[in-house]
């Protein structure tokens, strides 16, 4: 069994889960202002992700921890060479998180507002600086012989990269209002719905320039499941938000933002991190894993907990289904 | 400053902050729990408000334990490429598997615990709050696995330019990692019971709930007699553990420049510390130093110089002794705290006893100030471990010096130190001064919990 191959398909279901299921927590975050007015409904808005944003950010714990077990030269060079973005991504996320947890816990109108920016500051830079790294992936940055990154600030800030960022952070709020729509009652749900059908077409143009662009940077010219899957989900959410069809408009932009990710990392294959410097310093799969036997062991322990996880946050989200309604969001404290 | 000195300054920034939450998450957690449980049995309403406010507590602790815990996750890639690039295949399977099996699971169950009153039956609700607790104290475990590791590495050959595992049970089975995880998890019991025992006596102070703020003061006290005792008596064992591995962090913890036998505990000194070899020791206990590091009376400490020319000898010149005065003071500093808490769980037990534990006013004031002394002992626990490993990053197989990222810039690591710093700071002192109000604040009434119901609106306390 090639266990290297195991785990960067691992990666990748890791970083896809992690945007189809916090994707939508981001685009709550960015959007709870936007859709409700009151704090009230503002505060309906965050509850409708509160039981479930924790355990979706561990899909990112998990992600870049995978990456540090089974591709340590991969995990190192990215993200040392990302550095200055991450240290922005990680106060984004400490932000976001705290805010989304203490926005409620003072009943005081510029508390709550000044949380309540700092949530939509958040969630709006975390996709957006994720989305540039990750597609810099593919692009390719200043990789010596050594798998050392030599590039500056700068070098992160590819077009492609930005491209990738704003993709995926349209993507991620649109996800965010479809998922309002199918969680919250009115008015938010109805504000929520007004936010789609703005955001669908252009998301859906994005991505469908987010194909074309990679398929430039690839070898061949035809584009493989992936890419027009999440092509399909876009232009499929952008036919469904206007229909009202809540649960498919929502099922559309996940498998959007799902395919969206895993696109990118299937067109890196068997490259983990191109090289703009040189293509014979690209680093791969190959160069940069870990050994068989510590792939296995950890292969066993996936086999055993993710299943395991899979089912019980599915779980919670059955426990959760129900829509809230503002009597909700008016209890509590 | 090197970009290693900064580094290293950012690591143990980022860690210490994010050290004062987690032993309060798995010590509050494992109450919280035991509480809950308290209620399930007895559906006594008192133990159900009990439950809530100190669940509210932990929740707020949890909030910044979270998102400190991915710069963690994160500066090991960042800031220490070169170690993760040479670790990885060993250290990277237990944070993984932490991931996976530890901290999914705590996380998702404790959405399910905290919006699950009243939506999932009772017995299943209560199971999500052992789980809770149970993926705390997983996650420790693999993170200690890790570190343990570093300290002791075993379970791996050289190969590639690198250490790659060659057997994880071995990891799992290594006598620092036995030693140390039970350790902490101890330290962690009896930083919660503090906690718990703190705000219970600020209650009872002002006779507010006194009969239900009783309760837990007993239940803390219970955790916390056997526990601090324990936590001490596993410390010191784990002491002889680490003078068989480390013994320069022993040797630098004491001050020890010559080798000894017998050897006597410096309870007190001035000096020796950096490269004074002769200090001025106020108060020594014979023979004391021998038991703790070897178990034997007479038994024999290595000093820091034979140690050091044994290093030189085995691994090319350099200087291999830790920083002596953080080492000797940080292991003060800890054990000291952790006895002082030990006497008074012992007052208040007797006071307990008595059933005096009410009217207790000079107990009760020094119960809510000693909730500082566990941030102190932990704090210095890790200081003692981590600057006694110095100046290796792995023990004996690679140096901190060698560990750090190559594309690294000095202006990079101070503006990531600014920017956690700051922002550590603001959000230290927001979740302290919620913690206060929510600790002051009087327990709620007692609603009753509703049949679990589809239909039931779900409490939103966003």
């Amino acid at each position: 069994m090639d266990f290297a191959l195991v785990w960067f398909t691992l990666v990748t279901l890791l970083w896809t889960g992690f945007f189809v299921l916090e994707g939508f927590d981001f685009g709550v975050g960015m959007l709870h202002r936007l859709v409700g007015r009151t704090d009230d409904e503002r505060r309906l808005a965050v509850s409708s992700i509160g039981p479930l944003w924790d355990g979706n950010e561990v899909w990112l714990i998990v992600a870049g921890a995978s990456m540090f077990a089974a591709f340590p030269g991969w995990y190192a060079t990215m993200f040392s060479g990302f550095y200055p973005a991450l240290i922005v991504l990680l106060a984004a996320l400490i932000v976001r998180g705290v805010a989304i947890e203490y926005r409620g816990h003072r009943d005081s109108a510029r508390w709550r507002r000044n949380w309540s920016i700092l949530l939509t500051a958040g969630s709006l830079l975390a996709p957006l600086l994720i989305g540039v790294a990750l597609g810099d992936l593919l692009r390719g940055v200043p990789i010596d012989s050594n798998q050392e990154y030599t590039g500056g600030f700068v070098d992160i800030l590819t077009p492609y990269g930005l491209y990738v960022g704003v993709t995926v952070t349209v993507l991620a709020a649109l996800h965010g209002s479809t998922f309002l729509a199918l969680k919250v009652a009115d008015p938010v749900r109805g504000r929520a719905h007004s936010v789609s059908v703005v955001l669908a077409p252009v998301a859906a143009a994005l991505v469908v320039g987010f194909v074309i662009w990679t398929q430039s940077l690839a070898s061949g010219w035809v584009p493989g499941a992936l890419p027009i899957l999440a092509a399909v989900g876009a232009i499929a959410a952008a036919i469904l938000v206007p229909l009202h069809r809540e649960a498919w408009a929502f099922t559309a932009t996940a498998v959007a933002l799902g395919g969206t990710i895993a696109a990118l990392f299937v067109e890196l294959y068997p490259r983990v991190m191109v090289s703009s410097t040189n293509s014979a310093f690209d680093l791969t799969v190959q160069n940069t894993s870990s050994s068989p036997y510590a792939l296995k062991v950890m292969t066993i322990a996936a086999a055993v907990f993710l299943p395991l996880v899979l089912l019980y946050q599915g779980w919670t989200y059955y426990v959760f289904r129900r829509r809230l309604t503002l009597a909700d969001a008016g209890e509590g404290l | 400053m090197s970009t290693v000195d900064l580094s290293r300054f950012q690591f143990a920034m980022t860690s210490i902050y994010h050290f004062l939450f987690v032993p309060v998450t798995i010590g509050l957690a494992v109450l919280t729990a035991v509480l809950h449980t308290a209620w399930y049995r007895s559906r006594d309403d008192g133990y159900l408000r009990l439950t809530r406010f100190f669940g509210t507590l932990l929740v707020i602790n949890i909030a910044v334990g979270v998102v400190t815990g991915l710069v963690q996750e994160f500066q090991f890639g960042m800031n220490w490429a070169d170690y993760s690039r040479f670790v990885g295949d060993v250290f990277g399977a237990p944070l993984a598997i932490e991931g996976l099996a530890a901290f999914f699971l705590e996380s998702t169950f404790l959405g399910l615990w905290l919006f699950g009153w009243g939506r999932l039956s009772p017995r299943v609700h209560l199971a999500t709050a052992w789980l809770v607790a149970l993926g705390a104290l997983l996650s420790a475990a693999f993170i200690m696995a890790a570190n343990s590791w570093m300290q002791h590495p075993v379970g791996y050959q050289l190969a590639n330019g690198r250490a790659e595992l060659t057997s994880f049970w071995a990891v799992l089975r290594n006598p620092v990692f036995l030693w140390a995880y039970t350790h902490v998890v101890l330290a962690s019991l009896v930083t919660g019971a503090t906690v718990m025992l703190a705000v219970s006596a600020w209650h009872l102070l002002r006779r507010s709930d006194a009969d239900l703020f009783s309760r837990t003061a007993k239940l803390s006290l219970t955790v916390l007699i056997p526990g601090a005792l324990l936590a001490m008596f596993i410390g010191s064992e784990l002491g002889v553990v680490v003078t068989k591995y480390q013994p320069m962090k022993i040797a630098a913890s004491e001050a020890q420049w010559q080798t000894c036998q017998p050897c006597s505990f410096s309870l007190f000194q001035v000096g020796g510390g950096n490269r004074d070899e002769t200090p001025t020791k106020i108060i020594q206990i014979p023979h004391l130093l021998s038991l703790l590091a070897t178990n034997s009376w007479n038994g024999q400490v290595q000093g820091l110089n034979e140690l050091d020319a044994q290093y030189q000898q085995q691994y090319g010149p350099n200087d291999y002794v830790p920083n002596v005065f953080v080492q000797y003071w940080s292991m003060r500093g800890m054990a000291y705290t952790a006895g002082l808490l030990f006497l008074l769980s012992l007052w208040g037990g007797w006071l307990l006893r008595r059933k005096r534990i009410l009217d207790a006013r000079w107990f009760n004031r020094l119960a809510v100030w000693a909730v500082l002394l566990p941030f102190i002992m932990n704090t210095a626990g890790w200081m003692l471990t981590e600057n006694g490993r110095q100046p290796w990053i792995v023990q004996g197989l690679m140096r901190t010096s060698d560990g750090v990222s190559g594309s690294l810039g000095t202006a990079t690591v101070v503006t990531s130190i600014v920017t956690f710093g700051l922002l550590y700071l603001i959000f230290g002192i927001i979740a302290w001064t919620l913690m206060v109000r929510y600790a002051r604040r009087p327990l709620g009434p007692a609603e009753p919990v509703p049949e679990p119901d589809e239909s039931r609106p779900q409490v939103a306390t966003y």
